[in-house]
């Protein structure tokens, strides 16, 4: 019998690569919505919270490469020093890869706790890097964004497993 | 003979050494950035690849603002309109008036060989949105080099300044604006004509007074209106308002916060106002001239 924190494998179809491609590709669009004002702070980095899910579950289809590009997309888009989020994404790309067989083995609720302090450390290398650069602290509310990123993971597994599940066979009873 | 591990089993090199490899060409590229600003034509073409989805993804914002502007009620179009005709009449005397002054001006000024002021030409544009970084107070607006938009060209609304081009993309650019820490605005104070030095502070609606004797004349309600001392504002438009002003005698200088006279944030409509006509070189200093002069020679 597994411990009641495992999770119960499940069998899955293997990934489509153009549905990795079209989920980072959201997550390009999500981050570029034009959020303004207090949920500006609230807004989760969803391009890191999307590659941090394939590095985990997939970690021999997405690698290093994109979580870098993404990064440097990002850094265009914000007008904010080149490389920042390509450093950052890279390292979450790295803890998520180290980490995937250790986390795919967990629920739901330890997997968040997980991936908390892995986009925490996101935040801290981005934070880091400014702060070398010579920019003050933003205050907390800095982090609320990984928080909520992370309460969102349990629906974000949900989802992106979807396309994945078998089709029930018409012909087994 | 040569062992080569069957295709299963080849990953290539490891995470951790991949994590160099990715580390190390973020930290070069941080670099060049941060320290010698090498990578412009590199910041360029990621502009433009992340130009379509940027408009894709402010497509729907957009849109539902133009159909809520289609569905306004009558009554607020008419209250719009009285106030609209009251304002005009109001504006027409003030116009009128106006031209009186500039042509008294202009013969002053005549008078006094002094330079026209120049009325550069203004452009509108749209912010598009606000980037997504805490550690800085920047806006994209959809004007860009191709609309002719230049870096450092000053951006107001209808009350006053709110910042200034800083980078230029193709089809967009980024304003900074004077809330930015690190962004400085060269102020006159209306009341007492005394300059000063603005500076931001990252928080929005506070801006800073910096190196203010401890005695010098500044009172809470003061106007300041850009000085023009800087070759980038115009001189005279309304930047900030004087909110708190702190004399401590342990310190040198007073501490003397303001707040933002235009509304910095609420905005999506700007103006940005034309490149001032660049300002001529320093003179070289003297004994510099003769050095150069006796090397030539």
């Amino acid at each position: 019998m597994a411990a009641p924190a495992m999770s119960r494998q499940e069998l899955l179809l293997p990934v489509k690569p153009a549905f990795i491609v079209l989920t980072l590709i959201a997550a390009l669009l999500a981050n570029l919505l034009p959020w303004s004002g207090g949920m500006l702070w609230l807004a989760p980095d969803f391009v890191a919270l999307i590659v941090l899910y394939w590095c985990i579950h997939e970690p021999r289809k997405i690698g290093f490469l994109a979580a870098w590009a993404l990064g440097l997309l990002m850094d265009v888009a914000n007008g904010s020093l080149f490389g920042q989020h390509a450093l950052a994404y890279s390292i979450l790309a790295y803890a998520g890869i180290v980490l995937h067989r250790r986390v795919q083995r967990f629920s739901m609720a330890p997997q968040v706790l997980h991936v908390i302090p892995l986009l925490l450390l996101t935040d801290l290398v981005v934070l880091l890097v400014r702060a070398l650069a010579g920019a003050d602290f933003p205050g907390y509310a800095y982090f609320l964004g990984s928080i909520i990123g992370a309460a969102l993971w349990p629906a974000l597994s949900y989802l992106l497993k979807l396309p994945q599940r078998p089709r029930p066979d018409p012909d087994r009873v | 003979m040569e062992h080569t591990p069957p295709p299963l089993f080849r990953t290539g090199p490891t995470p951790l050494a991949r994590l160099m490899i990715f580390s190390m060409l973020s930290v070069v590229l941080l670099i060049a950035d941060a320290r010698f600003n090498y990578l412009t034509v590199l910041r360029q073409v990621t502009a433009v690849v992340v130009y379509p989805l940027q408009r894709l993804v402010a497509a729907p914002a957009a849109m539902g603002k133009r159909i809520s502007e289609f569905f306004v009620s009558h009554g607020a179009l008419r209250r719009d309109n009285q106030v609209l005709i009251e304002k005009n009449l109001e504006l027409a005397q003030a116009a009128q008036q106006a031209q009186a002054l500039q042509k008294e001006n202009a013969h002053l000024r005549g008078l006094l060989e002094a330079r026209t002021r120049i009325s550069a030409p203004s452009k509108i544009a749209e912010i598009l949105y606000a980037a997504r970084d805490p550690f800085s107070r920047k806006v994209m607006i959809d004007q860009g080099s191709q609309h002719g938009i230049e870096p450092g060209q000053p951006v107001g609304d209808h009350i006053g300044i709110i910042g200034q081009i800083t980078r230029v993309y193709p089809w967009l650019s980024e304003v900074t604006l004077i809330t930015d820490k690190g962004h400085l605005v060269p102020v006159l104070n209306l009341r007492t004509g005394l300059r000063a030095v603005l500076a931001g502070t990252g928080d929005d609606g506070l801006l800073e007074l910096r190196f203010i004797p401890l005695s010098a004349d500044f009172q809470t309600g003061d106007q300041l209106v850009t000085s023009g001392i800087d070759g980038i504002y115009p001189p005279g438009l309304p930047v900030a308002e004087v909110t708190n002003v702190e004399r401590n005698t342990a310190y040198l200088f007073a501490n003397i916060a303001c707040k933002p006279l235009a509304s910095v944030n609420a905005h999506s409509q700007v103006l940005v106002l034309g490149p001032l006509p660049p300002i001529s070189e320093r003179p070289q200093d003297a004994p510099a001239a003769a050095q150069k002069k006796r090397k030539k020679s």
